[in-house]
């Protein structure tokens, strides 16, 4: 038999590890940023770009995608290579992989800050860093393949399937998710609305979770579990029956993001049907990787590594437990909107992808600088503190989603709610709040641990250097099945024809779901009394979204008592017909905001945006005195984003687009006016106009500021239905 | 559940089918994976869930 001698790409592994552990540090930093956020809320009063609903998405987007993505990546480089006994397809693709990787998560870290968001979660990156990323994305996929293409080993091991259906299903997710019309270089709308933008969100948040988080770590786990154990997964028959089942099942259960909401029935239903049959494959996975370990749990107890998986498959299972469970209406009813489902994605993301990317790279790094790591016992003081750690994160969390959640549900005896007030809900659960900054504290000290760790290690060590290594070459057999073979034996050797068939299995569940939402009119009823926005109130929605507040203000009203009571009459589809994005949100950090227009006057809107603990004593809501500057509001695309509005079926009429700003400016004057009720407001804005002439500085009427537009949005919601009710 | 689904598709024609299908999409799926996973050998099970355990022959060179 012919032996062929190649390098393994260690380098690029390498690369993929290092910026794992740099995002890693800035996305947790980020992370205990905005959790003692919510213990001193205005630490960064007056910093637009350091606010709390524009640093949040940064977090996410820094964890899912730069942490964990390149996590990933490192992992999935280095085991891909070797079972497939080969070098990369190509060395510049792996490179303007890493690259191209790198510099959107850098334009991510530019943009979010300046508020450049699309606001539709784990998507917020705008239409440009979108199209970059499905480049750079389909770069890696290439690379993937043609790998294959030119392997020594026949057969594709399991792991290398997870990471097919990973490059396959982000990329369907994430164009689908993102298609939207540019109004200018960084700001555009999706061309889904309302209910149907919901849907396609939350199958794509659902989704990201499964395909970005899930699939990708469990072939890391199938590669890196045996290998360390030096033992083979102890059940392959379970890993293949894992594989199809689960990215089968996946991809149907997203709607249980939007239980309770206006979503139609039947799509609830089926996103909790599926996401109950998903335990069945996750545990599947789990008891897989944690019965490996069968009689060598003396391993465990010498090779942080080891324990490091131990417990991220434990975290795996148990978010994988909780997932199914929170999917349940009765469950959700409780824990959505609250911090039970922080704690839930912590677990995932603490536990499963972050211990599982620590031992990854406490096992790669002395590998390949042929040394040993620079200390056992740091490693196991990582170990202990990060569990320390995700404990205190999550448990607080739990009993803080749980309070809260019965405190909006307490009634009277007379049929009043117990806590009418929303803050009463929140400051009643701060000391826990306080808790889960200690834990994430300690989570991100052992961090700091690994970098030392692995400094130290590098240093000691060998350069990292291609690792030369020989293989028999693959014999060339037909392409066709031989007489004898069984057809998964023929499909797992054919990496094409194995891609498309889990694409067919993923896209089922998806074009099931999907198509009738956005086919059959009639699952929208609509009303006849809801109108689009006004050109000022449009205005005022980009800086809702461009502020954030989707983070922590929920625009969706359950059909409950308690909520009807609290926030007024439930959501119905029919009414977020021009909401181009959807806000629901997914949190309620903040009372919902869906029926708030009206409730207070517009001064009261105006204070409170100013300096929220003035009208709401113990409030944990930032200031947004940005808003306030003595600068004009930009409406120079006000045109162009009605026009991008009609496009995507909104009936201004030509005459609302040319009267646009002339309409704008009337509103404003109006809200302006309004405000004058105030004497305070007048003696301030007085004053501040006399200082402005004084310093010789331009003074910009109030009506031409952002605020105004903020106040006239915010004063519309939910408005529509109330004009119906009052005229009937 | 089913109640809800065909009120809110009663406007599909020949939506009675939806269900039917869906069954037998889900039953033929895991059947076959059934056959598929339990009609291999297990010489070859072996084989392959040896594969990360094995990454060719490293070769150091000497002058390390």
């Amino acid at each position: 038999m012919e032996m062929e001698q190649f390098y393994y790409d260690n380098k690029i592994v390498k690369k993929f590890i290092y910026a794992t552990i740099l995002f890693g540090v800035v996305g947790m930093l980020v992370g205990l940023t905005l959790a003692v956020m919510y213990l001193f809320p205005n630490i960064t009063d007056g910093i637009s770009w350091l606010s709390y609903g524009r640093l949040r998405p940064l977090h996410t987007n820094a964890v899912i995608f730069a942490f964990v993505g390149n996590a990933f990546f490192a992992g999935m480089y280095y085991s891909l290579q070797r079972l497939l006994k080969a070098r990369m397809f190509s060395d510049f693709l792996s490179n303007l992989h890493f690259w191209g990787w790198q510099l959107i998560i850098v334009a991510a870290a530019i943009t979010l800050p300046l508020g450049y968001t699309s606001s539709k979660e784990y998507a917020e990156l705008e239409w440009p860093i979108d199209i970059a990323i499905a480049l750079i994305w389909v770069v890696m996929g290439i690379n993937m393949i043609g790998t294959m293409l030119r392997r020594r080993e026949r057969h594709l091991y399991v792991a290398i399937w997870f990471y097919l259906a990973t490059f396959v299903t982000v990329a369907v997710l994430h164009i689908f998710n993102n298609i939207e019309i540019p109004v200018s270089a960084l700001k555009s709308y999706s061309v889904y609305a309302g209910v149907q933008d919901a849907l396609v969100q939350w199958w794509y948040g659902h989704n990201a979770v499964a395909f970005f988080l899930t699939t990708p770590f469990l072939g890391l786990m199938y590669y890196f579990i045996p290998k360390v154990a030096n033992r083979p997964i102890y059940s392959y028959r379970l890993s293949i029956i894992h594989f199809w089942s689960l990215i089968f099942i996946y991809i149907w259960a997203g709607p249980h993001h939007l239980l309770y909401s206006a979503l139609p029935n039947w799509a609830q239903n089926l996103g909790v049907a599926f996401s109950v049959m998903l335990i069945a494959p996750s545990w599947g996975g789990m008891i897989n990787g944690l019965l490996t370990l069968r009689g060598a749990w003396d391993k465990v107890r010498e090779e942080p590594v080891l324990k490091f998986f131990v417990v991220a498959i434990t975290g795996y299972g148990m978010a994988t437990f909780e997932g199914p469970m929170l999917s349940l209406k009765n469950v959700n009813a409780i824990a959505h909107y609250t911090d039970w489902i922080i704690a839930h994605v912590h677990v995932g993301a603490l536990a499963w992808n972050g211990f599982m990317s620590f031992g990854i790279i406490y096992w790669l790094i002395p590998r390949m600088t042929k040394s040993t790591l620079f200390s056992k016992k740091l490693a196991n003081f990582h170990f202990w503190i990060g569990t320390l750690g995700i404990i205190l994160y999550t448990l607080p969390m739990y009993v803080a989603g749980f309070q809260q959640a019965s405190m909006w549900k307490q009634f009277n005896p007379d049929g009043t709610l117990t806590y009418g007030n929303f803050l009463e809900t929140v400051t009643a659960i701060m000391p826990l709040y306080w808790m889960r900054a200690i834990g994430g504290t300690l989570y991100l000290i052992g961090m700091f641990t690994l970098v030392y760790n692995i400094i130290m290690t590098v240093r000691v060590g060998d350069t990292i250097e291609d690792e030369l290594a020989q293989a028999p070459a693959l014999q060339r057999i037909s392409s066709s099945r031989l007489s004898g073979e069984k057809f998964h034996s023929w499909l797992e050797r054919k990496p094409i024809q194995l891609t498309i068939l889990a694409t067919i299995a993923i896209l089922i569940g998806g074009i099931i779901q999907i198509v009738p939402t956005i086919m059959v009119k009639s699952n929208i009823p609509t009303i006849s009394s809801v109108k689009p926005y006004t050109p000022l109130e449009l205005e005022g929605r980009d800086l809702y979204i461009r502020e954030g507040c989707v983070g922590c203000h929920s625009q969706s009203v359950r059909p409950f008592r308690s909520e009807v009571v609290r926030y007024g009459p439930q959501s119905k589809a029919g009414e977020f017909v021009y909401d181009h994005p959807f806000l629901w949100g997914s949190k309620r950090t903040g009372p919902d905001l869906l029926r708030v227009g009206g409730k207070y006057n517009d001064n009261w809107h105006f204070n409170h945006f100013w300096n929220p603990q003035s009208t709401s004593s113990g409030s944990i809501m930032p200031g947004y005195k940005w808003l306030f500057d003595n600068e004009a509001m930009d409406i120079s695309l006000t045109q162009k984003k009605m026009q991008a509005m009609i496009t995507l079926g909104v009936p201004y009429s030509d005459a609302d687009v040319a009267n646009a700003q002339k309409t704008l400016r009337a509103q404003a004057l109006a809200i302006e006016k309004s405000l004058e009720n105030d004497p305070d407001y007048v003696k301030s804005y007085e004053a501040s106009k006399k200082k402005a002439a004084e310093t010789g500085e331009k003074f910009v009427p109030m009506n031409e500021r952002e605020i105004v537009a903020l106040i006239a949005y915010i004063q519309r919601l939910g408005t529509d239905i109330k004009v119906k009710e009052t005229s009937k | 559940m089913f109640e809800q689904i065909k009120h809110n598709m009663e406007t599909i024609s020949g939506i009675e089918i939806y269900p039917i299908l869906s069954l037998l999409i889900f039953f033929f799926f895991f059947v076959g994976l059934g056959f598929w996973v339990f009609s291999y050998k297990k010489e070859k099970i072996q084989e392959m869930s040896e594969i990360p355990l094995d990454e060719g022959r490293i070769i150091i060179s000497k002058d390390k």
